[in-house]
Order: C-alpha cells, then structure tokens, then sequence
C-alpha cells in the first residue's frame, strides 16, 4: 500500500492548522500569547459654539485605515443624532429646534492601530479643479512649480520637492511670497493642483497621551496610481508616523454649524493598554454581523463548556503520547484524561486528595459488596451510589470544617471513579495490592501530566482561539499511530538483551 | 543507565511493541478473525475439527440461571479450572487442583468456597474479565496432569509451551512455569518463569523471572537451563497447525503436556506478548524477516516444521 497519501493527508492536516492559526493571527489580530496587551487610543472631540435658535451641527469622524473602529458615543442632552456615511466619509449630525447660549457637544472614540499604513482606498482620482492665482502671485507660483518639476520624476516625488520648498521658505523668495497669502498646507495643495496633480488637503491628529485641547493639522495627501501618499507642509517631509491619526480625508470641513456662532472643535486624548485578545475580539464582534458564524457569538455559558472540551484534543494528545512513545500503561484507555478534567476544575492538590479519598473509601465498601455475590451490573450500579455518597459526604465535611477547596470534588465523573474502583478491586482480589498501586499510580502519573498540559493558560488560549492547532493535533496522532519503533520503557524492558556478551 | 542504545535493540533484532501492533499484528492477523482465538469456546470448537487435542470439556456456562447447577455439574470432578471464554492475559482463571468434602482447594491450598465459585462465574458472565467488558460464558474444563519431566521446574501450576508461529513457521518457544510469585498462573508478568527453548530440540536455553535472567527455579531450586521439553516434535507440528485452523499469520499457540494424552492445546492469542525474547535472549525481527522474504508461497506442515528446525534451531547463547 503506498504510503504517499497518507503522507499528504498529513501534509495538509499541518499545512491547513498553521495556515488558519496565521488567519487568526493575521487577519482577526487574535494574538499569539494569552498575555499580549494592545494598545487603544480614546479620542475625545469636543464642540463649543453659541447659538441662538434652531442649530444643525456636522462633524467628520475618523477615517482612517490604520486605525480600526472599536467602539464610539456622543454625548449631547437635547440634541438629535444621526451618524451617516457617503462618499465624504462618515460624519455625525446633531440637530435641535431650539438652542441658546454656550453649547457643547462631544464625540468620543475608541481607535485601535492596526499598523496599516497604506492610503489605497481611493476608489476615483480627485478631480483637480482649475484654479486661479491672483495678479502677482501666478509667476511665484509657476516658478516654483518650474523648479520642483524639474527635480521629480513623478507625482510622489514632485510632490516631495514641492514640499521641501516650502517647508523652507528662506531658501526661495517666491515661497515666502506665496506664503504670506496662504497657509502651507493650503499653498501646497494649490500648488500641487495647479501642476495638475491630484491633491487634497487631510486633517490629522497627533496622538499624544494625556493631552487635551489639541487641535487637527493640515497635511497633504497626493495621489500617485492607486496609493496615497501624506506630507506634511511644515517639515517638508514625506510618510506618516505611527501615532498620526487622520481625522477627515474627504469632504471640505472638519465641522459644519448651520444656526450658530464662534465655534471651535478641540480633541483630548488618551493611551490605554487592554488584553490585545479582548480588542481583537470587541473588532471580530463588529464585523461578525456580516460573517455571522463565530465561536464567540456563543453564549456566554456555551462558550466556556467548549472552552473545556477543546482541551480534550490535548489531553488525548499526550495520552497517545505516554502510550505509544512512553509505554505507560494506564487503567482504562482515557480515564486519566476524563480525571484530569476533574483536576481542573479542582486544582491538582485538592484533585488528588479527593481523587485518593474517595477511591480508598470505594474500595472500602467496595470489599463488603464482594461478600453479597452481585451481579456485576448491580454491583456497578451499587458503586455508583456509593460514590455519590462519599462525594456528598466529603463536600458536606468540607464545607462544615470551612474548606471551600473541598467543595470541588463534586467535579469528578462519577461514571468513572465507580469504574476505576471496580478495576481496583478486582485486580486488588487478583493480583494484591502491590499492582493496585503500580496501575493506580501509573493512572494518575498520567492524569496529573495530562492535567499539566492541559492547564495552562497558553494552551487554554491556543486551544480555543487558534482551531487549526486541532487539526495539527489529529496530524501528530495519526503519525505517532504509525510509529513502529520502540517505547521508552522498553529501552529499559529489553536492557539485558542490550548487554554485551563477554 | 536505566535505559538501553535503541541502536543496539535495533541490530539484535528485538521486536517493540508498537512494531508488532503495526507490522505483525496490524498486517497479517485479519480482524475478523480475532473472534476465533479471543472466545476460547470457538477455539475449542475449531480445534475439535482440526483434530488438534485440547483439554477436556466439562461442561459451559452460559446463563445466569445456571449457575445453580454449578455444583452438580462439578460432581465427582477432582480437579478443573474456571475460564472466562472471553478472558485476557489469564484474568479470571480460577483453577481448583483438589476436592475435599464439598471443599475446594486451589493449587496454593487456599480454600474456595463454593458461593465464591459461582461469584466467580457469575462476573464471568458479566464480562468482568473479558475485552471491552462484553458478557461472556464461563468454560470450565478438566486440570490438566501434568508430565512429571516437569517436577521441580513449575510451582503449583501447569508449565505451558508457547510457541510464537508467524504463517505456520514455528519461529521462537519458550515454556512458562509458575512460581508462588504468579500464584500458580504461567503469565510472565505475574511473575512466572520463562524458559527460553531451542525450536530444533526443545532444549532450555536460558530462563528469566521479571525480565531478568535465572538460572535456578526460585521456589525449588531446580536447574531450570537443564530442561528438555519431550514429544518436542508433536508439539511444533500441533503449533503449526493452528496456522491453518485459525487463519491468523503471527499467532501465539499456548500448549500444555498431559501426562495421559500428551500435547493439548490450551488456547490461542492474536496478540502475543514480547517477554519469549528476553527468554531467549534472541529478537523475532530477523526469523519473521527470513519468512516474509519467503513471500506467498505454500508449504505443509513438515516443510515448515522443517525449515524453522533447519533456520531457527541450534542458536545457542553465544
């Protein structure tokens, strides 16, 4: 039989586990240590104005790829709000009848970076429109043009030179001229769009902990190709650092008032650091409406009984692991990982106190049912109940003595303690107690390793929220099912045969 | 070093156990067959029409309600043993060598009660002892008497030969004796004495207790390197016959010597054991590759018998 398709198969088992575990990394951001914290930014823009009758306020919110959306409000008593979205980008609209005096109205953001930080969401070219110089200032203009023209090969870099001049005005007489009439970023703009390159002005925050009353910059974005690419007019340079969040992209103000007076918008800020595995889940959650099958739609109550179940794959792993590459014989194929379970909800000292209690009390009564010559399934059954009991009568001892860790033990499968007790029994009846507690403790060493491997958080953490680690799982238990060589136990079972002779 | 070179496992030839589940096992014991040697009745029955020698049958339990015949059925027996037909690894074999007044005595002297005995069956039928804990019947057959050349080397209990027989070639035997340590039982990892023996003569080669190397018997001090195991030759033909009768490729046929009818065939295992290597301080591997490379072809009983003599035998202890 050719072995080559079994080979694939688990070639594609690994293969398809680590490609979606990278998914989940990747794309949904989920993070690849439970620990791993991310950061948030909480932008607050605050409006103040006066008005004096009806008042329509709007304001370009945030919209900026590099920075994804987790959650955001806006506080205004007395005012209608409406959040849309158009071609412009998304802006919030607070409308009222009737508004006197001072008025504030204040939008808050949640931001999380997502270290995009390319601009190529520009579905058309900008339209540049045609624009006129006064008298005087055209032949400034067109010099400068002239010289950044000259310097650049295409938009990106002409816009760079152009830039560059005037960021410094000293070096060119004409920039200083132009700038005396215009503002940097608006002069770039003007110049980019007379050259004919499609350009507009963005305004962006500084993301910067702790401030308050900062206002938006002006930079300039130019399109070359389907890339946007940003500048900053004062530094004459080219590229966005990290904690730049662009606030309106598109559109022509920042904030539209109809109805009022003297307004002013000013935004504070704040750097927050939560689990990175909570944000990615708050961004998952927002855009599961549209994907709709996610694990963590789940209830909350179902969630944490998968959470347990997906250890299981774990567990079975380093069974077949002891067993296959170990040698370890253990007393039913998976009771020890059904017992490790246990230990989990138990923690391992209180687990194996109880776990020891209640089989040396079962193997107890369990003596005195010997006598009665049961059936076996009555005999079973009657060890069933017997252990309920033990386990009734441990918690209820627990908690009257105040132990609350004892209060765990109700955790164990009962099923299979009064199996493992019938086991202990009969092999106590047939074999003495020296091979009782030679498997007894073989179970449990596996138990207790299986539970080690299980309880942790990095594995808690990979096994629910990367799945494809399962598959990888199936993978390297069907190879160790393969595995013909010998055990370890065996290296030491066969020694004599090892043994030079002579 | 508790551990040895897997290295030098692997140049000597020593089979694991993972090697044989997959490679012997896996390979050439159909499943379907399996029934045939794990229900020592079906065995029984299989045998009976190969006319190959087992013990006598007293009688099989098969309900519950009959084990309240258990001692009319038992009258006037001396002595027998309790069998699960199902069991494995000698689990719930209840032997009885003496009868007493109603008493029952097993080989240790200790005394069985009559109600134990039908505890006893009564978890046999529950399947207490059998694989996956299916229901089960309990077969109780007449004791073996054993071939006195055998005083001295088993305590308290029938020795029995097993050969491991790999698509009909007798390739490695070894005989099992009781020690008090295995309480009359010949299972080596209860504690019985396992002697390795030559597959061309039947002449010990060497003996281990608990995988370890003996030269002594430890209850009677007997020189267990001295044994010679008679009708040698009947029992490899008797061994590889059961290639045939059962169909499974690597076998391990468990034999016994009556003092009366000679070679019997206690039972047969799919899944036999690892221990008949250090007993013959010699790996399966390089015997079970000599007949693999033999490939499809057929031979009789005395060919095979023949060859394994010719392969096989005389591999002394160097």
């Amino acid at each position: 039989m050719s072995r080559k398709p079994f080979y694939f198969l688990i070639f594609l088992l690994i293969a398809s586990g680590f490609g979606y575990n990278l998914y989940r990394h990747k794309v949904d951001h989920i993070p690849f240590f439970p620990g791993s914290v991310q950061t948030t930014w909480t932008v607050e823009a605050r409006i103040t104005y006066n008005a004096n009758g009806p008042v329509e306020a709007t304001l370009a919110l945030p919209t900026d790829p590099a920075f994804t959306l987790l959650s955001e409000s806006a506080a205004s008593p007395g005012y209608g709000l409406s959040m849309t979205e158009d071609q412009s980008g998304r802006r919030a609209t607070w409308t009222t009848r009737n508004a006197s005096g001072s008025q504030e109205l204040y939008y808050t953001a949640n931001l999380v970076p997502n270290g995009y930080d390319l601009l190529d969401d520009h579905a058309t070219e900008y339209t540049v429109p045609n624009l006129v110089w006064d008298e005087g200032l055209d032949t400034a203009a067109q010099t400068v043009i002239a010289k950044a023209w000259d310097q650049s090969a295409n938009n990106r870099s002409f816009a760079l030179q152009l830039a560059k001049l005037v960021a410094n005005p000293e070096q060119q007489q004409n920039v200083a001229l132009l700038l005396a009439r215009y503002e940097p970023a608006a002069l770039l703009n003007r110049l980019l769009q007379t050259a004919g390159v499609p350009s507009q002005i963005v305004y962006a925050l500084n993301l910067e902990d702790g401030r308050r009353r900062q206002a938006l910059r002006a930079w300039v974005e130019v399109q070359d190709g389907e890339n946007g690419y940003l500048f900053n007019p004062e530094s004459g340079t080219e590229g966005r650092p990290d904690n730049l969040l662009l606030w309106q992209r598109h559109g022509n103000s920042v904030l539209e008032l109809t109805g009022g007076s003297n307004s002013s918008v000013t935004f504070s800020m704040i750097e927050d650091t939560r689990p990175a595995l909570a944000t990615a889940l708050d961004m998952m959650s927002a855009a599961a409406q549209e994907r709709g099958l996610s694990l963590y739609n789940l209830p909350l109550e179902e969630q944490s009984l998968l959470r347990g179940l997906f250890l299981i794959p774990i567990g079975v792993l380093v069974v077949v692991f002891l067993r296959v590459l170990i040698g370890l014989k253990t007393s039913g194929t998976f009771m020890p990982v059904l017992i490790a379970l246990a230990f989990i909800q138990t923690k391992l000292l209180t687990g194996l106190v109880g776990f020891l209690l209640i089989v040396a009390c079962g193997l107890v009564l369990r003596s005195y049912l010997s006598n009665l010559n049961l059936l076996l399934i009555s005999r079973i059954s009657a060890v069933v109940i017997l252990v309920l009991g033990i386990i009734a009568a441990f918690t209820l001892l627990a908690f009257n003595f105040g132990l609350t860790e004892g209060l765990t033990i109700t955790f164990f499968p009962m099923i299979i303690l009064a199996w493992t007790i019938e086991r202990m029994s009969i092999l106590w009846e047939e074999e003495g107690p020296k091979e009782v507690f030679v498997q007894g403790g073989g179970s449990l060493l596996v138990a207790v390793i299986t539970y080690l491997a299980m309880d942790n958080d990095l594995v808690r953490h990979w096994a629910f929220n990367f799945l494809g680690i399962h598959l990888i799982v199936l993978a390297l238990i069907l190879v160790m099912g393969q595995y013909t060589g010998y055990r370890l136990l065996e290296l030491r079972r066969f020694r004599p045969l090892a043994e030079d002779k002579q | 070093m508790i551990f040895c070179d897997p290295r030098r496992l692997r140049s000597r030839g020593i089979m694991g156990m993972n090697q044989r589940n997959i490679s012997y096992i896996g390979r050439y014991n159909p499943r379907s067959l399996y029934k045939q040697v794990d229900d020592k009745l079906i065995t029984k029955q299989l045998a009976l029409k190969a006319e190959i020698a087992t013990p006598d049958l007293i009688s099989v339990i098969s309900e519950q309600h009959e084990i309240s015949d258990l001692a009319q059925r038992l009258a006037g027996q001396t002595g027998f043993c309790i069998k699960p037909a199902q069991g494995s690894g000698g689990k719930g074999i209840l032997v009885i060598t003496k009868v007493e007044d109603g008493k029952f005595f097993k080989p240790s002297g200790g005394e069985v009660s009559l109600s134990d005995m039908e505890r006893h069956c009564s978890n046999i039928l529950a399947g207490l002892f059998s694989l996956g804990g299916k229901n089960d019947v309990a077969v109780i057959e007449a004791l073996i008497r054993f071939d006195p050349v055998f005083e001295g080397i088993s305590y308290e209990g029938v020795p029995d030969i097993r050969l491991i027989v790999f698509k009909g070639f007798p390739v490695m035997g070894m005989l099992r004796c009781s020690t008090h340590a295995s309480d009359g039982k010949a299972n080596l990892h209860q504690g019985a004495v396992g002697i390795g023996v030559d597959i061309a003569n039947g002449q010990a080669i060497r003996a281990v207790q608990y995988d370890e190397p003996v030269q002594l018997h430890p209850d009677t001090s007997k020189d267990l390197h001295a044994v010679q195991v008679p009708h040698w030759d009947r029992l490899l033909e008797l061994a590889s016959g059961c290639y045939e009768m059962s169909g499974l490729g690597y076998l391990g046929t468990d034999m016994v010597l009556d003092s009366e009818r000679g070679p019997l065939l206690l039972e047969l295992n799919a899944r036999p054991g690892l221990a008949i290597q250090i007993a013959n301080d010699q790996g399966l591997l390089p015997r079970l590759r000599k007949i693999e490379a033999l490939g499809d072809q057929t031979f009789s009983v005395e060919e095979r018998i023949a060859k394994a003599k010719e392969w096989f035998g005389g591999q002394a202890p160097n």
